[in-house]
């Protein structure tokens, strides 16, 4: 209970239709995230439809969905929004939280500093206004894991506002297109969680199977057309039948009777401009030493891989949104010299792969940078095949505390450096298999492919392919 | 609420009071604690009954010189208390604790380490601070149902326990603090002290057709009328109570003591069960200002459980006496003078605006022009703030619990009809009404408005040079109980806060004193209203006017036969005033 969370709210908080005509068409995005036609600093609360009035046939209009999202993000911190407070030391930590938490009479709630902390840097990173007072409301509801009543939000004038969220998705036959596309956000709010149960999984991820969107869409479309009205309504989907049952008939809908939380004061945030002369700086929170400490954003680290290693847009997104791969990567370059795509590759394919097999983490992963580091190495002064790479990587994945050097030399898979061991081998593949040879002759080039692999076979799989196949089309032509 | 602390900043200290506050300053603060103390009545050793009723500084004197002993003391009141019984003033007594207390106290008197002003000194909280390992009633089925105790001390409780402090019980309220006669709890009505004085007494003799005297006895006024019966009764020498409209005020004013409201956010709400968050205050019952001041200084102070408290720090401080008002300026608003506000306080009121203007005061009439709509507006955040603080009662993490189990919302529904009573349940619906999506603008929005208005008039009074505000506390004098429950709760609430909620709308200290006698024999006392935060300099004034007005001492011989001597000295508070 009062865990400190974070509400984030795109605009247009449910479906809504938009009636597209034919000169707007083009104007209006694909139903894709939180594209909105309405102008901003609308309600999120009470979202109507566009069209009621008329009745529109079926397939007379071009419908697009306006699709709003509502984020519950949970704070990391020590002690919970309104209990353990750190904006006052002298309260000592966790002498309180449980009577809070618990809704003891005559506990007050007492603001986190860290979370407020979070929630400017939050806004700060998702380009909002941070607004320098917000205020604190109670939403009233009983529910069994709402001891006071109330839950303590911030309705009226959150902390920020009036931010956008540039993503991007890969589209195209390939998925090799990436489409940048802006989402507004309307507010964050600090928020105490309602719950005492948090349905944290284990990487703290929620899963949204938008494929859910698509039933919604169309039974909206279908109600419209056929002069129906979209009421707002909570409704949830409904796997089996594959379609969205209503949760809540409307009679029963709630007013959460809003009102002034009187126990706290005005949240106030301060700038270096508009920080008081001589405030204690334990006392007050200064947004631009925020601003300072805001991490690189992740649309800048992307925009520097493309330039930096000539990294296809679509990688870096994939290296960033695995946790700890970006840094994976970045280690294993400092210690290798193998062209960045190759260990992008290597990073995205290999190693991606093998950990989303086994469901581990970047940080779980056996293998270190620096083995990899030291494998790519190798590969590249073509000490090793890359079929063999992939036997080291195997090896190495194992664990058996091995550098790929020791691998590479107990399974003897160093490449024949050797030309005329290799040219020995080469004669002796083509004296043996007469017929392929005159294949080749005869002008069939696909039959050489054969003799390489003849030749490598007989290498045990060590030598480079592309150096056998000189060998061999030399021998040929003589 | 926010208040402009540059205003006035009395607390650190006067003398570096730059604006308005600073010209009552007198030239030389002279330190009063001993004065009056030493040799008493009998001279050298004072006997325990003649210091019962004493004053708290007076005892505290006694103490220190160890013409007392803090169990002696401690046992004397807890006899009292068993005989006062009857007045229905605790909910609790907490024997064993405070004899504890006492003997840790008499401990620390013997080593010579004594706590300061508080050590030994026997006082009672009201029964909706939150008490460590005591049980926390509110008066309201909903807490007494499973004994609701709670786990941690209020901070003010706290404060004065840390001060040495004994804790001599819990006392009497309407539920939840809802009410204004302290008639509406769930442990029956408390009775004033003064229905069996010597003075009233006397006064009815003469008009001989008094029928049945035990029926008709008197309210104590509310809703912290238990704290007030405590100390009236002599059985603690300080009280707690809380005033949100005016429920310290008021039965500090129908029982002769001094009530004092402080500045909201100079004194932390952690722990009180609150009614108004935004007007809660805990308040703070004495015999005598000085008491008022001692009790003060022990509790101002931010606290960092709650967020609403101011950040400087605050100094105990000792009252000044001042010798010259001639330099004070005495505002009296003229749209307290009602049709409902009986002659005698009437003329009490002017007889006191002359005792200031006949020794030098500047007394004007001034104009609070809103006050008329303070008493609707104050109704609509009340229960607003009500229906939200009272939606944590819903019988799950504790207190009362109906038996009905076919659904939550059927058990909610069953256990809070059970556990509050209509007082309580009214008020949750009108606040809920208030706060309905649809209401919310038209009431709650507009009330906020109005309350900003109220608080402006203040201001502007203030700024005008008043320095502090002089009204009557009460309409009348404190009524019999059979008169008093004629009308409803709301009705009483909304006649008997009339003078005394904008205060708390305001966020203003304020102090009622005892006067005089009414005709009847019964205390009637008068409200001084002050800047935000200028609590001290408030006490100074009310000093002043206490030491002109000698109010009489409660006479309660008759009622305490055995314990006659306690009371021989009859005018104590006022030689306690005497330099």
């Amino acid at each position: 209970m009062a865990a400190p969370m974070l509400r984030l709210c795109c605009p247009g908080r449910r479906w809504a239709l938009a009636c597209i005509d034919g000169c707007s068409r083009h104007r209006r995005g694909a139903p894709n995230g939180c594209t909105s036609s309405r102008r901003r600093g609308q309600s999120s609360v009470a979202q109507q439809p566009f069209i009621t009035a008329q009745k529109p046939r079926k397939g007379e209009h071009e419908w697009a969905a306006v699709v709003g999202l509502e984020i519950h993000a949970q704070i990391s911190s020590k002690s919970k929004l309104f209990s353990g407070s750190q904006v006052h030391f002298a309260a000592p930590p966790n002498s309180l939280v449980s009577f809070f938490d618990a809704s003891l009479p005559g506990t007050l709630p007492v603001l986190n500093r860290r979370c407020v902390e979070a929630a400017v840097m939050t806004g700060l990173a998702l380009n909002c206004r941070i607004n320098k007072k917000s205020l604190f409301d109670r939403k009233h509801y009983f529910y069994a894991d709402l001891p006071a009543g109330y839950q303590i939000t911030q309705q009226r004038l959150p902390i920020a506002v009036n931010g956008s969220l540039v993503y991007s998705f890969c589209a195209g036959k390939n998925r090799s297109q990436v489409i940048n596309k802006t989402a507004r956000v309307k507010q964050i709010q600090l928020e105490q969680d309602s719950g005492k149960s948090l349905h944290d999984d284990l990487r703290s991820q929620t899963l949204i199977d938008l494929n859910r969107a698509d039933y919604e869409i169309q039974r909206q479309i279908n109600e419209l057309e056929n002069g129906g009205e979209i009421l707002n309504e909570t409704r949830s989907f409904d796997s089996k039948l594959g379609c969205t049952i209503p949760m809540r008939d409307k009679e029963g809908k709630q007013d959460y009777r809003f009102m002034p939380e009187p126990n706290l004061p005005p949240l106030l945030l301060y700038d270096t401009e508009s920080l008081p002369a001589g405030a204690d700086p334990q006392q007050v929170i200064d947004i631009d030493r925020i601003r300072e400490q805001l991490p690189e954003l992740p649309s800048v680290t992307r925009e520097k891989l493309v330039q930096q290693y000539g990294m296809l847009p679509e990688h870096s997104f994939t290296l960033l949104n695995e946790v700890g791969l970006l840094e994976f990567f970045q280690n294993v370059m400092k210690e290798t010299r193998a062209e960045p795509k190759k260990v992008t590759s290597w990073v995205l394919n290999t190693l991606l792969g093998f950990l989303k097999q086994q469901n581990l983490a970047v940080s779980e992963s056996p293998v270190t940078p620096s083995a990899l580091a030291e494998l790519l190495n190798l590969l590249d002064r073509k000490a090793i095949s890359s079929s063999a790479a992939k036997q080291v990587f195997e090896e190495l994945w194992r664990n058996e505390g091995k550098t790929p050097a020791q691998i590479v030399s107990e399974k003897k898979l160093e490449l024949m450096q050797d030309q005329e061991a290799l040219e020995q081998l080469c004669h002796a593949v083509m004296e043996g298999h007469p017929q392929v040879v005159m294949d080749v002759k005869k002008g069939n080039p696909r039959a050489i492919n054969k003799l390489i692999g003849l030749v490598r076979k007989a290498t045990l799989s060590r030598a480079d392919p592309t150096v056998i196949k000189e060998i061999l089309e030399k021998k040929l032509a003589s | 609420m926010q208040f402009d602390q540059s205003k006035c900043s009395v607390l650190k200290g006067f003398v570096t009071i730059k604006d308005g506050c600073a010209h009552v300053v007198p030239a030389a603060a002279v330190d009063l604690y001993f004065c009056s103390v030493s040799p008493g009545p009998c001279g050298g050793r004072l006997s325990t009954r003649t210091m019962l009723g004493r004053t708290l500084r007076e005892v505290s004197a006694a103490l220190k010189q160890g013409h007392i002993t803090p169990t002696e003391l401690c046992q004397k009141c807890l006899s009292i208390i068993k005989k006062t019984k009857f007045l229905n003033a605790y909910i609790t007594v907490s024997e064993e604790v405070a004899l504890k207390q006492a003997e840790e106290s008499e401990k620390r008197y013997k080593k010579g380490h004594s706590l300061g002003d508080l050590d030994g000194i026997p006082i009672a909280v009201k029964d909706n601070f939150s008490t460590s390992g005591i049980e926390t009633t509110c008066a309201s089925n909903m807490l007494r149902g499973k004994g609701y105790v709670p786990p941690y001390n209020a901070t003010v409780v706290q404060k004065l326990l840390d001060q040495g402090a004994l804790l001599m019980g819990k006392t009497n309220l309407d539920e939840f603090a809802m009410g204004s006669g302290s008639t509406d709890g769930v442990f029956g009505p408390v009775k004033n002290p003064w229905s069996y004085s010597k003075q009233y007494r006397e006064k009815r003799k003469q008009k001989s057709h008094c029928e049945n005297e035990d029926s008709n006895w008197l309210i104590t006024g509310g809703s912290s009328g238990g704290s007030a019966a405590a100390v009236s009764a002599f059985t603690c020498f300080a009280a707690l109570g809380s005033d949100t409209g005016g429920s310290t005020r008021n039965p500090a004013a129908h029982c002769g003591l001094v009530g004092l409201k402080p500045s909201y956010g100079l004194v932390s709400r952690h722990g009180l069960i609150p009614l108004v968050n935004s007007m809660d205050v805990p308040g703070i019952l004495t015999r005598c200002v000085d008491d008022a001041a001692i009790v003060l200084g022990v509790l101002a102070g931010h606290d960092p459980k709650d967020s609403t408290t101011i950040q400087d720090p605050v100094k105990p401080f000792v009252l000044p006496s001042l010798t010259d008002v001639s330099k004070l300026c005495i505002g009296i608003p003229k749209e307290y003078l009602t049709p409902e506000l009986s002659s005698e306080v009437r003329s009490l009121w002017s007889k006191a605006a002359n005792l200031f203007e006949s020794e030098g005061a500047k007394v004007i009439e001034v104009s609070l022009p809103h006050t008329s709509y303070s008493i609707v507006c104050y109704h609509v955040l009340c229960t607003s703030e009500v229906a939200s603080n009272m939606a944590r009662f819903d019988g799950l993490e504790y207190g009362h619990r109906c038996d009905i189990d076919v659904s939550t919302e059927a058990m909610y529904a069953a256990t809070r009809r059970e556990g509050f009573n209509d007082v309580v349940r009214g008020r949750i619906l009108s606040g809920n009404f208030f706060l309905l999506k649809e209401n919310y603008e038209n009431y709650f929005v507009k009330a906020q408005k109005v309350r900003r208005l109220i608080a402006n008039d203040f201001v502007t009074v203030f700024n005008s040079g008043v320095d502090v505000l002089l009204t009557p506390t009460t309409l009348s004098e404190a009524v019999p109980y059979t008169e008093f429950i004629k009308e409803d709760n709301r009705t009483r609430s909304a006649q008997d806060d009339i003078f005394t909620q904008a205060a708390n709308m305001a966020g203003l200290p304020a102090v009622s004193v005892p006067m005089a006698l009414s005709n009847q024999g019964l205390p009637i006392g008068l409200q001084f209203i002050g800047r935000a935060f200028c609590d001290q300099e408030l006490l100074t004034i009310a000093k002043w006017f206490e030491k002109q007005v000698q109010f009489p001492v409660i006479q309660l011989q008759e009622l305490m036969d055995d314990c006659s001597s306690v009371f021989e000295n009859e005018k104590l508070a006022s030689v306690s005033l005497k330099q």
